[in-house]
């Protein structure tokens, strides 16, 4: 089984309620397996989210993913009752998610 | 930007929080031929729980590490020639400002010329214009007073006081990446609409702006991305060029590491939309950025550019958020998740029906068995050690400590083998945004000479 962690680097940040994922292949050549499969349904699912609350943006130079999840943080650091209210755990949670095998 | 390739500056990062390290600023301005050296130690909170503690005490307000900061640095950047930029005046930048002088001439630092930017406390204008506040939707006035309003002010104030000979800066709330942008347009006299340049050095200030976080900070992973020295872990900093061109680099006798993969990671750290990145210099657009390792621990990043600035500023309003009390206890072996779930259903049967919370205001935590993830992963039924945390949010501070009561409680009324109880009650600040005209934001700069 092959996971996101095979593969990839993730940054977690946070901007208010949302949080902000940078997915970071460690080979550049696994861009376009990511875009595939990390898409914006994937990633709300793993976070329990309905589809219109994640976007992503590509960045084929760097190359990156960005992934903005709206609303998934309970009020942001300032309105959580959570230990991380900031959410720098989350990313790891992405690192999860499982890849076809390919 | 310049055509000319001419002397670089350098740009180091002093600190990328309140509570960030010291000894890897004195090692920087000690031994790294800086001629800026920023610390960027205000998070989104700090500005609003600063106004609360001034408010208590007028002499305070600004970051308690100032003290200790410019002590630690202020000779050797005076030996080497390094001007100092802070936002670390907080609430109180005035204050702040007397502290350094009376620092520097403790220090018989004398002629150092330190510079107070203010300006960004905006509550009158605030109250005054009314804007719609981002998380409600409706104005500010139909909602409860803000105690504090501070806009985001830009790079112009401080260039000014560079340009008015300061060899210390200290601000309030100002844009992160602004602390850097303003030290390299003196030195390089960029057009403040060279939105190219501003983009760059927009670009430059957000990758030094989390210190640490270049070199291997929040980065490291035994497995992954195992980092070298972390325990001396080394700040960054950038050489820029008159026609943009950007190296990073740490010191080589520090700990960390700061390549392609770091810089990447602090490239995008925050970032909803790279292609435009809002600050009150330039909408920064890092689609198009490229990192290229050139040697060790040297990192060159070229193609950031950007657009004309918004013609609004962010305001962080602060709010009264009360208070939080909470309380952790610790099982382990044989089905301690059930005790420890146990526990929590106790706990919560006592803070809603004899103390009368809300179970909403209540949150419970079970570390150890998925609370990080949020319920979003499935908890380790197996789990061989599991930490209790009951948290919830309240009107006053002697209901936030019957929270942690309850839980302590838990040792002599509680599920078998309750270990390790600890309890705490915190005053909360809670903050929201909103825009306000860039018209009605006016910075001041007033620059005093230690005698």
């Amino acid at each position: 089984m092959t996971t996101l962690d095979d593969l990839a680097d993730v940054r977690a940040g946070d901007k208010g309620d949302t949080l902000i994922l940078a997915v970071l292949p460690r080979d550049p050549a696994d861009l376009g397996r990511l875009r595939a499969e990390l898409t914006e349904a994937t990633v709300a699912a793993r976070f329990g989210l309905a589809a219109d609350r994640v976007s992503r943006q590509v960045l084929p130079d760097l190359p990156a993913l960005v992934l903005t999840l709206a609303g998934v943080l309970g009020g942001g650091v300032t309105g959580s009752l959570g230990l991380d209210g900031h959410g720098k755990t989350l990313g790891h949670h992405l690192l999860g998610v499982e890849l076809s095998d390919g | 930007m310049s055509a000319s390739s001419g002397p670089s500056v350098r740009l180091g990062a002093g600190a990328g929080f309140a509570g960030d390290r010291i000894d890897p600023a004195v090692e920087l301005a000690t031994h790294g031929a800086l001629d800026y050296l920023v610390f960027e130690c205000l998070g989104e909170r700090t500005v609003a729980a600063g106004q609360a503690r001034r408010r208590a005490d007028p002499r305070t307000g600004f970051d308690p590490m100032l003290s200790a900061r410019l002590r630690a640095v202020l000779p050797a950047c005076r030996q080497h020639g390094t001007t100092i930029i802070t936002n670390s005046g907080a609430a109180n930048p005035l204050a702040a400002g007397d502290l350094a002088v009376a620092v520097a001439a403790d220090l018989g630092l004398h002629g150092l010329r330190v510079a107070v930017v203010t300006g960004d406390d905006v509550l009158d204008a605030v109250l005054a214009e009314d804007p719609l506040v981002w998380e409600t939707g409706a104005p500010v006035s139909s909602g409860p007073v803000p105690l504090s309003a501070n806009a985001y002010l830009g790079h112009e104030p401080i260039t000014q006081a560079l340009a008015e000979g300061a060899d210390v800066v200290i601000t309030g709330r100002v844009a992160d990446p602004s602390l850097y942008l303003a030290a390299l347009r003196h030195e390089h006299g960029w057009g403040a609409d060279d939105w190219e340049a501003m983009g760059t050095a927009t670009m430059v200030g957000h990758l030094l702006e989390c210190a640490g976080q270049l070199t291997g900070g929040y980065f490291a992973d035994p497995v992954t991305k195992p980092v070298p020295g972390m325990a001396r872990l080394g700040f960054p900093f950038a050489d820029v060029t008159p026609d943009g061109a950007v190296l990073l680099g740490k010191l080589a006798r520090s700990g960390g590491l700061l390549d392609r993969r770091t810089c990447r990671e602090q490239l995008l750290y925050e970032v909803g939309d790279p292609a435009g990145y809002l600050t009150p210099d330039v909408v920064a657009d890092f689609s198009g950025v490229r990192l290229l390792d050139v040697g060790p621990d040297r990192v060159s990043a070229s193609g950031a550019t950007g657009r004309p600035r918004p013609d609004s500023l962010k305001v962080t309003l602060g709010h009264d958020g009360g208070w939080v009390g909470e309380g952790q206890i610790s099982y382990a072996g044989p089905r301690c998740l059930a005790r420890a779930r146990l526990a929590g259903d106790i706990v919560l049967e006592r803070l809603t029906d004899l103390h009368g919370l809300d179970p909403d205001d209540v949150g419970i935590e079970l570390i150890g068995a998925g609370a990080a993830f949020r319920g979003l992963a499935v908890p380790a039924e197996d789990a061989q050690e599991v930490r209790l945390r009951v948290a919830a949010r309240v009107g006053e501070e002697e209901l936030a400590l019957l929270v942690g009561h309850e839980v302590e409680s838990l040792y002599t009324n509680g599920p078998a083998g309750g270990g390790g109880a600890r309890s705490g009650a915190t005053s909360q600040v809670s903050v929201r945004s909103c825009l306000l005209p860039r018209t009605l934001v006016t910075p001041q700069v007033e620059i005093t000479e230690v005698p």
